[in-house]
Formats: structure tokens, sequence, C-alpha cells
């Protein structure tokens, strides 16, 4: 949906994120420990939520919701962001867009 | 005075119906109510309780004559009403065995079953009765089939755990080849992620039971951290046990010690945010208002998302067991595994020791 890649590409760091959901949030946290304030997409208040949560889970990530690019370029859910941090991979992805990292 | 055509009939009465049929009760009753082992002649007995009175009790048809003949002394009607008295009193002595054995038997399993849950109780070093799934009542609720699934594989889980890590040790000590020793990694691993699999099933029946590590032994669950152990502390644990590393490899994973604790730190802000909102969402209206249902629906779906967090921190714990692997080499990888398991064996040895240790008389 070319909503969801036009706000995908706006930003360096974007996540989509649902205004209940706490590992949203978790993920959000996240991000600003690393240095990085990502943009916060909430599709539940969007009066096109119900056709971006749709093309984001045809995404194929491990969960519909938090979902996070990076650079335009979709990284996944919150497995996958875990997974990218664990292994250092994701420190040298945030670092463009960080002001404490680079 | 007995006429011969009277004590004729009477005789042959007695003698082909009443007492056949008596006898046939008679023994009926007395194999339910009494054990016989050995093999009576019915007619003896049923002889003796027809006639207490009688001197031949013991010689079968042949002396029922003569007892007959004392009896057609006696009205009919009262012999009949004995005989019924008799039956009535067998069929209720039967009736009240039949109810006796019931609850012997529901007993039995009750029995069973607090033996059972004295056992667990144990094993966990919790106080009887303080255990799972109580209601308000502090009753137990009712039995949860996939907690019950999860109890016994973890059972088997923690027995193959214990012979791997005996395995494990003896292959160190007796330097057997990287081949080998990778075989015996990779199934821990394997073994690890089972534990993974088995508990994200557990926590689609009750997340509250996995989130409070009900299946841990205390000294386990001193340590609870989103319901199993925190990853950062183990490998600050482990760290020293695995040494020598090289440089590079000390950097790798202290660097994976800090991402291991900033996704924790971030996991633990997304559940006290979930603690506000539902206590929130619980509080949400009037207090005292008497009514909560609104309140208890939106309650509910923000307990659901605690079964997310218990599989996004079991992720964490296999992400950084893997990572752990990647960055040491074989043996240094089997090194660590045999010290992981060890610490938790020893964890589980400690909850045993405090639970039967001896104490003060109060």
């Amino acid at each position: 949906m070319e909503k969801v890649t036009r706000l995908a590409s706006e930003r360096g760091v974007v996540i989509f994120t649902k205004s209940s959901c706490c590992l949203c949030y978790a993920v959000k946290i996240l991000f600003q420990e690393l240095g990085v304030n990502p943009t916060v997409h909430e599709i539940d208040k969007d009066t096109e939520g119900r056709e971006m949560e749709k093309a984001i889970a045809r995404l194929g990530c491990s969960a519909p919701i938090p979902v996070v690019y990076i650079g335009g370029k979709l990284v996944g859910s919150t497995n996958e962001v875990m997974s990218l941090h664990l292994s250092g991979s994701l420190i040298p992805l945030l670092k463009p867009y960080s002001a404490t990292l680079s | 005075m007995n006429s011969p055509s009277t004590q004729f009939v009477s005789s042959r009465r007695m003698g082909v119906y009443d007492p056949l049929q008596q006898i046939n009760m008679w023994g009926e009753s007395l194999k339910s109510n009494v054990n016989l082992t050995a093999s009576i002649p019915l007619i003896d007995e049923a002889d003796i309780k027809f006639d207490s009175q009688s001197e031949d009790a013991s010689h079968g048809m042949l002396g029922t004559n003569n007892k007959y003949d004392q009896e057609a002394s006696k009205p009919i009607d009262k012999i009949q009403r004995r005989l019924a008295q008799n039956r009535e009193a067998a069929r209720k002595s039967r009736l009240r065995k039949k109810a006796y054995v019931q609850q012997l038997e529901s007993s039995r399993l009750k029995l069973m079953q607090l033996e059972q849950e004295l056992e667990r109780a144990r094993q966990q070093g919790m106080y009887v009765g303080g255990g799972l799934d109580t209601n308000h009542l502090g009753f137990a609720g009712p039995i949860n089939s996939g907690i019950t699934t999860f109890e016994m594989e973890y059972g088997h889980w923690v027995e193959k755990q214990n012979s791997q890590i005996l395995e494990l040790r003896n292959a160190l000590n007796s330097h057997i080849g990287d081949l080998e020793l990778r075989i015996l990694v990779d199934d821990m691993m394997n073994h690890y992620s089972e534990i993974f699999r088995m508990k994200s099933a557990a926590a689609k029946a009750d997340v509250f039971y996995v989130m409070s590590g009900m299946w841990k032994t205390t000294a386990e669950r001193f340590f609870l951290w989103i319901g199993g152990f925190r990853p950062s502390e183990l490998l600050k644990v482990l760290l020293p046990l695995i040494e020598p590393l090289t440089e590079q490899q000390r950097l790798d994973v202290c660097n994976l010690g800090q991402s291991c604790q900033q996704a924790e730190d971030a996991l633990s802000q997304g559940m006290e945010k979930l603690q506000q909102t539902l206590a929130d969402s619980i509080a949400a209206g009037q207090l005292m208002e008497g009514s909560y249902i609104p309140q208890m629906a939106t309650a509910i779906e923000k307990l659901e998302a605690l079964v997310s967090f218990v599989n996004q921190a079991d992720h964490l714990r296999k992400e950084t067991l893997q990572q752990m692997s990647r960055i040491l080499t074989i043996r240094q990888a089997a090194r660590s595994l045999l010290a992981l398991g060890e610490y938790f064996q020893r964890l589980r040895a400690l909850s045993s020791l405090w639970s039967n240790r001896p104490r003060e008389p109060a």
C-alpha cells in the first residue's frame, strides 16, 4: 500500500504501531535508548488504518505490529529487531539517523 | 396337632418349594455378605439358618424331614414373615455394602489427587494449597489440560537435560573430537528450543502460570524475569567460566551482554506500561458503581498482550544462547552449556535443601 511505503520513506526510523500496544512501546523505548528518535505512526488512529493494517500483514513479518522501517527499508517486527540488536547489526543500521551513535 | 395329611402337605410344600428357594437366597446373601473361601454346602448352612433349634443340622436333605416336622408345628405365616424379614435384611445388607465400597473408591481417588498435589507442592517448595489456579475463595480452579500437559512434559525435559549434562561432562573430560562435541552442543541447543516451544504453548493455556514461573523451584523463581531467566545475568555468571577468551571474543561477549541488557530494559518498560494501562482500565469510570463489566472486557484484551511479552522474553533468551554459540569455539560453547546446565541443577538442589531444612519448633 503506497501510504505505508510513503510514510516509511519519509523519515530515517519509522515504526507502525497501535496506541494500545505495549510491545510497540517497548520497541520505541529500545530505539530511544540507542539514541534514535523514531517516527511513530499509530495506525489505529489513522483514517485509513484498516487498509494499512492489511498491507502491513501482507509483508510477512513475525507479527503484524509493530513494524519497523530503517532508511525506507523494511526491518521487520519485534523479533527481527531483537535478533538484529543481539547480533550487533542494529546499531550500524541506525548510525546515520542517530545524534549519539555517529 | 398335625394330621398326617397336613404334615405331608406342609413338608411337601417346604420340602419342594420354600426351602429350596430359601436355600438359594441364603446362599446368595451369604456370598455377598460373607467371604466364602471354602465351599460350604449351602444346604447345611441353610439348615442352620432356617431353624436354629434344629438338632440335625448337618445331614442334608435327609435331615429336613425331622426339622420340617418340628417346623410344621409352628404357624406357617410366622415362618413366612421370618423368611421375608431375612430376605429384606440380606437386601439391605447388600445395599449398605455397595454404598460403602463406592465411598471407599471415591476416597481413594481423592487421596491420589491430594498426594499428587502434595508432591508437586513439595517440589516447588510451596505451602500446600497455595498453588495453581486458586480463585478468590482459595480453592483450586478447574484443571487446565494445557498446563497439566506442560508439567508432565517439563518433568521429562528436566530428566533429559540432566542426562545431556552428564554426557557433556564426560565428553569434555574424555577429550573427544570437535565433531562429536558439536553434535552434543547442537543436541543441547535443540533441547533449549524445545522448552521455549513448550512454554509458548503453556502461555496460551495460562499466561499467568508461565509469568509466575509456577513449574520452577523456589530458588529459580527468585531470579524470575518475565517467565524465565534474565539472559544478561546469565552471561555475567558464565563469562568467567569460559575463559580463556581472545580479545575479540571478550569484546563480542561484552557487546552481547550490553545489547541484551538494553533489550531487557525495553521489554521491562513495556511490561510496566502494560501494568499501568491494565490498572487504568480496571479503575475506569467511577469506582463504587457496583457494575464493572465494560472495564473487564478492556482488561481482558490487555491481559492477552501478556502472551506476546512472554514469547518475546523467550525469544530473547533463545537468541542470546545462539549468539553465544556463534561467538565461541565449539569447545568453549560446550563448556558454557555445561556450566549453564550445572548452574540450574544447583539452583534446584538449593530449593530442595531449603524446603527440607530443619526448622525451629514454633
